[in-house]
């Protein structure tokens, strides 16, 4: 089997997070990149897991600048067999969507696995929008998988509830937590990931359907009112006539 | 301007279609509906007092499919020359409204939380919640998810006229084998009450005091990654970065410290009221109101304060 993992950059998840240039651009001072949770530990880990019961081959993909090369490096060591950078810096879920397509009907994969979405822009878009662009079926938020011959058997999470679901290939799915278990690399992993291959494609031409004109922070938090912790009427009374929330 | 706005009634009408009709009615023109699935047309009709003019429904479309619902959804916005389609921002969003754009060559703004402001931009949460972004669309059509609990349903109007639709759905290679559905549970993205706890409820057997808490007050349960980890609860009740994110009117955290990556999926709440031991507890720099006390003495005491307030 042909697995292709999605694989994004993200902010370690206790980054400072701030904006300059007049709060257009998100600060990537001090930042640590980190791959995303979801695409690592989820799409990644249960795509090794399919290779090694069946064989087949796992690739990497992302849309990026050589800067995110670490990254894919990290993704490397858990195991991949070699990755893909479009070279591209992506504003926009929708280009890097059209990208990661036409690397996969290009070169005929199976499986395309991202992660539910990222902890940076939590857009969940560039899964559906690959499924669309390859007219495959699109199996979001995938909880489980079982690979059985060219049967895939999936559990999802749907609004209020689970579904169980079946479909065949290719199909893109989107990964959560329950797909699998977070793999720490070792040693040998991280050695071995500097000389896999790592191929440098060059973008195709695409639009951006969208932009990101400016960032706000939320107001700060006003001082927290403390209670006594055996007056709980006066709780329920500030949470009625002061905060009006009951 | 013509507005289409996308409802999954397969459970009924909830209090988000409401608000994402709301919504479409405040962004100004005529507001369609577009629904699948077997609910009634009495109930459907309702969505006119919420500002629909019209809804249309594809009797013949039965499953959350996203390539069916998106063929549905693109005929019907092109039968009605919609310029803009609305999702309220669930899962079923999730799914559609990324493969609708792609259809539709129209730019997605998923997770607005407010009406496009003067310039023309949307915001939205990003960074988990950690800050605000200004999207702009390039197209000439948009498509937006919003995110339930960010403007309050209006109603105004009255029953609108309900029609039934082809949405050349099509077919799919995606069979449903089962559907489980827990009983009775608020889905906890649209609750506007949410009582959660952490490791410091010490095991699954004490989660008793949360539920009554949670039961009184009429709230949904969640709980901060740890705790789903090890299985003391169910994972969908997992709230934070890597969980799921949400804005509740209130959020009440029993024995949780406040992690960064927990309040990502939480400080969204217009109110916060925090329940520790440890007064140096980082959740207390976050929340509106703070108890320092034990839990397992504070949540009883809550309990019986809300029951005695609601008589
Ligand atoms: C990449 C990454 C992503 C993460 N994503 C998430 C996420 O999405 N959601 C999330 O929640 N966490 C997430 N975490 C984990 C997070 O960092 C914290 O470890 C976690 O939130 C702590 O959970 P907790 O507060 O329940 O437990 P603890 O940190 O152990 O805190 C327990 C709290 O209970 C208090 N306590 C103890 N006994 C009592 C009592 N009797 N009464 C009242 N209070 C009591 C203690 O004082 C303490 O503050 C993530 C971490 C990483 C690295």
């Amino acid at each position: 089997m042909k697995i292709l993992v999605c694989i994004s950059k993200a902010p370690d998840t206790t980054s400072k997070i701030a904006f300059t240039e007049g709060n257009t651009k998100f600060d990537e001072n001090g930042v640590q990149y980190i791959v995303n949770p979801y695409d690592e530990w989820y799409a990644l880990v249960r795509a090794l897991e399919i290779k090694e019961a069946q064989g087949g081959n796992v690739t990497i993909i992302t849309v990026g600048t050589a800067a995110d090369e670490a990254v894919i490096r990290k993704a490397l060591a858990i195991g991949a067999d070699d990755a893909v950078r479009i070279d591209a810096d992506p504003k926009d879920a929708y280009y890097a969507a059209v990208q990661i397509a036409e690397y996969a009907k290009n070169n005929q994969f199976d499986l395309v696995l991202t992660g539910k979405e990222t902890i940076n822009y939590n857009g969940s878009q560039v899964g559906g929008m690959i499924a669309e662009a390859l007219d495959t079926p699109f199996i979001s938020v995938a909880t489980k998988l079982d690979v059985n011959g060219s049967t895939m058997t999936l559990e999802r999470e749907i609004a209020g509830g689970i579904e169980v679901v079946e479909t065949g290939l290719p199909v893109v799915i989107s990964c959560a937590k329950g797909m699998a278990e977070q793999r720490i690399p070792n040693m040998r992993g991280i050695m071995a990931a500097r000389t896999k291959p790592l191929q440098v494609v060059a973008p195709v031409s695409v639009e951006d359907l969208t932009s990101f004109v400016s960032y706000t922070m939320p107001d700060a938090k006003s001082a927290c009112k403390m209670i006594d912790p055996s007056n709980m009427d006066e709780l329920v009374e500030l949470l009625h006539n002061e905060a009006k929330v009951i | 301007m013509s507005v289409l706005v996308y409802i999954n009634s397969s459970t009924g009408i909830h209090k988000s279609a409401n608000e994402a009709v709301t919504y479409s009615k405040k962004l100004g023109g005529a507001v369609t509906v577009i629904t699948n699935g077997g609910c009634d047309a009495v109930t459907l009709a309702s969505l006119g007092k919420y500002g629909a003019d019209k809804v249309l429904v594809d009797r013949s479309v039965n499953s959350n499919d996203d390539q069916q619902l998106t063929r549905m959804i693109a005929t019907a916005a092109d039968s009605v020359g919609a310029t803009t389609v609305v999702f309220s921002h669930d899962l079923t969003a999730k799914a559609v409204a990324p493969r609708l754009s792609v259809r539709m060559k129209a730019g997605l703004i998923s997770g607005a939380i407010d009406l496009p402001s003067g310039d023309g931009t949307t915001k939205v949460n990003v960074f988990s919640g950690k800050a605000f972004g200004a999207v702009k669309v390039n197209t000439s059509k948009k498509i937006i998810s919003l995110l339930p609990n960010s403007i309050l349903p209006e109603a105004t109007g009255s029953d609108c006229a309900v029609e039934d639709f082809n949405g050349n759905a099509g077919s799919t290679n995606v069979k449903v084998i089962t559907t489980k559905k827990p009983e009775g549970e608020i889905p906890l993205p649209e609750a506007e009450l949410v009582v959660s706890a952490g490791r410091g409820l010490k095991g699954p057997e004490n989660w008793g005091i949360v539920e009554d808490l949670a039961k009184a007050l009429g709230a949904a349960t969640a709980c901060s990654r740890p705790v789903a980890d090890i299985g003391w609860r169910p994972h969908h009740e997992h709230v934070g970065q890597t969980g799921v994110a949400i804005r509740p009117n209130l959020y009440i955290a029993a024995g949780i410290s406040g992690a960064i990556q927990h309040l990502a999926g939480v400080n969204g709440s217009k109110v916060i009221v925090v329940i520790n031991t440890d007064q140096e507890a980082p959740f207390f720099k976050a929340a509106d109101y703070g108890i320092v006390g034990d839990a397992f003495e504070v949540l009883p005491r809550l309990t019986e304060a809300v029951k005695k307030f609601k008589g």
